[in-house]
């Protein structure tokens, strides 16, 4: 486990401590004159203060489309992970293996079509 | 005690920490996205336990499911919602007792029966055949579920398509 | 030959047997004297692969930029170092000492992280690329899905930009970017599974090795076919044009990294093109043989390798206009997963007739 997985573990503690030190470093060496202007939110050509009430609350409601496009993104990632067990095996099976994965996947494709036919799968 | 057991036991404190502060977060923040947030580092605490027991596969899928494509699902679903950013709802109501009383109480029962249970120890393994194992095992023993599971995914994936169109 | 083809391993031997005999006479308990030297050897490998990269990386900076300027007919960087091959060095420093602005209204802390946890999946992603022959830092039995499941990390980093900035563009930026990741993550994993049914094994090592007669592109069609669909997604994965919609600047500025300055704006950058060279590297080792090849040392074959599939990246990207949003859903959805899926079942028909390798 340890001689696999602690190379692993090291490779984490760098993965935090890599972008550690240049943001550290260049605290150091970086220059600090906030103003106003400097920190206010972005917007093209304007001073984000001048903006009506409205326009400066910046929480937009998204489209339903990206919470439908998730959905169908999580049964296809549970799909994936059931094919690859099958995928490493599948060498040591039958024929049989073959008919049982075109049955699961057909079933999948069926849900591809549903999704498909009732236009979920465009972006309007 | 091994270097290697040693090691073993913090590698398995430190997950278990950041899965308990993740899920502390997760539960206490009152920002929803801070809070979908601090879930998924649970999320990666408990796949990172997972790799310490040498269960790789169940660690990648929890990482692929959980992080991957769970959270995700949740963050859009914060982001459907209007102007969460700036109310800062409470994240009690008053039920909070009573359910404070039934979680300890759940607490209580699933620490009693993991200390009482003669647990059966996993033989040592190979871990290089344990995923052709369950491969082979999918279309053979377990054909049926695993059958049921693809129709259960288009249940799902119709009945949520379903209900989010209405 | 051999000496070139296994310097990195002989070095990494000498370090090791070094480590050990120093080690090994200090009265230490063995089997905590061995933890030490391999928590040290790891460390020494991370470092090195961590060097490795931000190399590879500034080269790649210099690259596109030249790639560009001869696609555009201009000359690029010519002033600083040789050919202006130092223009990626000033480039960094200028990184460095430039101001870290957040704006007022920002959420500070994810702010701060978000380009952390962007860059951290690529270091992680590093693990198990195999450089050479014998050159792969960790060799796990699901490295294949390991890679996949960092990437998925990375995209939680875009969507902490986003919201972290409490900007509109940045969110809408970082929406895009968690939406066209999910959508090409799905005929990236599909096309890997005819390579595992090929190889019958989930180590990249052991895939590289079954293709010491024959690559697996040139496995026709499926190999083919597998390897467009996967540089396709993984390219649209990685967010380099025609997919760039998450920071499409002639419609929401910079997206997600809008409002990121300095050194935060730096580590996005990097984590862009490691990971740009990660997926090269994937699909050189899936796909193109991985570090096999005659004459050559083995880690030589695979960078020639990669960079080849980096050049033909910039050349894609200098040559085609960016997709319309809607354009690049239908794309991942219509044609690379149906086409994916089609393409395991027909790995799978082939093998009960074929033997491949």
């Amino acid at each position: 486990m340890l001689d696999r997985y602690g190379i692993v573990a090291i490779f984490a503690l760098l993965a935090v401590i890599f972008p550690a030190i240049p943001l550290l470093l260049s605290l150091v060496i970086r220059p600090k004159k906030p103003n106003q202007s400097k920190k206010a939110t972005y917007e093209c050509g304007l001073e984000f203060e001048d903006f009506p009430e409205e326009a400066q609350n910046v929480w937009v409601q998204f489209r339903v489309q990206y919470y439908l496009f998730a959905l169908i993104f999580v049964v296809f990632d549970i799909e994936v992970v059931y094919l690859y067990p099958w995928a490493v095996a599948y060498n040591t099976l039958g024929p049989f293996a073959l008919v049982e994965m075109i049955v699961f996947l057909g079933i999948l494709i069926l849900a591809l079509a549903y999704a498909w036919r009732n236009g979920l799968l465009e972006w309007t | 005690m091994l270097t290697s057991q040693f090691l073993t036991y913090v590698a398995f404190f430190v997950l278990s920490a950041i899965a308990l502060i993740g899920a502390f977060l997760a539960v206490t923040l009152r920002n929803l996205v801070r809070a979908a947030l601090g879930l998924i580092l649970s999320f990666m605490g408990v796949a990172g336990i997972y790799f310490v027991l040498e269960a790789e596969f169940v660690a990648i899928v929890q990482v692929i499911i959980y992080i991957g494509a769970i959270s995700v699902l949740i963050l859009f679903a914060i982001m459907l919602t209007r102007g969460l950013m700036t109310s800062a709802a409470s994240t009690q109501n008053s039920q909070w007792i009573g359910a404070a009383f039934v979680g300890m109480l759940m607490f209580a029962v699933l620490f009693f029966v993991a200390i009482t249970t003669n647990w059966p120890l996993a033989q040592p393994h190979t871990i290089s055949d344990l995923i052709p194992r369950l491969g082979a095992d999918l279309v053979t023993t377990y054909l049926l579920p695993f059958e049921a599971v693809s129709l259960l995914l288009l249940a799902a994936l119709i009945g949520a398509i379903v209900i989010a169109r209405e | 030959m051999d000496i070139l083809n296994n310097l990195f391993t002989n070095i990494y031997n000498a370090i090791n047997a070094f480590l050990n005999g120093l080690l090994g006479g200090a009265g230490l308990r063995p089997d905590a004297a061995s933890a030490i030297v391999a928590a040290i050897m790891g460390l020494i490998v991370g470092t090195v692969v961590l060097l490795f990269g931000v190399g590879v990386v500034l080269t790649l900076i210099w690259l596109e930029r030249k790639v560009a300027a001869r696609v555009q007919d201009r000359v690029g960087p010519n002033r600083v170092g040789p050919f202006g091959m130092l223009q990626p060095v000033a480039d960094t420093i200028k990184m460095f000492i430039k101001e870290d602005i957040v704006p007022t209204n920002a959420d500070g802390l994810v702010h701060l992280l978000a380009p952390v946890i962007a860059l951290a999946p690529a270091v992680l992603a590093f693990v198990v690329v195999p450089f050479g022959q014998g050159m792969q830092p960790a060799d796990l039995n699901i490295v294949v899905l390991w890679v996949v499941s960092v990437s998925s990390i990375g995209t939680v980093g875009l969507f902490m930009a986003g919201y972290g900035s409490n900007n509109k563009f940045a969110l809408l930026g970082g929406m895009r970017a968690v939406a066209q990741a999910i959508s090409y993550e799905i005929p990236q994993v599909l096309t890997i599974v005819p390579i595992i049914l090929l190889a019958g094994s989930m180590s990249l090592v052991q895939i590289v090795q079954k293709q010491s007669t024959l690559w697996y592109v040139f496995v026709l069609p499926v190999g083919l076919i597998g390897f467009v669909v996967y540089y396709i997604s993984a390219l649209a994965e990685v967010n380099r044009t025609p997919f760039d919609q998450p920071e499409g600047e002639s419609e929401i500025v910079a997206g997600h990294h809008t409002e990121y300055s300095g050194m935060k704006f730096g580590l996005f950058y990097l984590a862009e093109y490691f990971n740009f060279f990660i997926v090269c590297t994937i699909a050189t080792t899936l796909f193109l043989g991985g570090w096999q090849g005659p004459f050559l040392p083995s880690w030589l074959w695979f960078l020639i390798k990669t960079y080849a599939l980096i050049l033909l990246g910039m050349w894609i990207r200098m040559t085609l206009p960016r997709f319309r949003v809607d354009q690049l859903m239908k794309f991942a959805w219509q044609v690379l997963v149906p086409i994916s899926l089609i393409n395991i079942v027909l790995t799978g028909i082939l093998l009960m007739f074929f033997k491949v390798g």
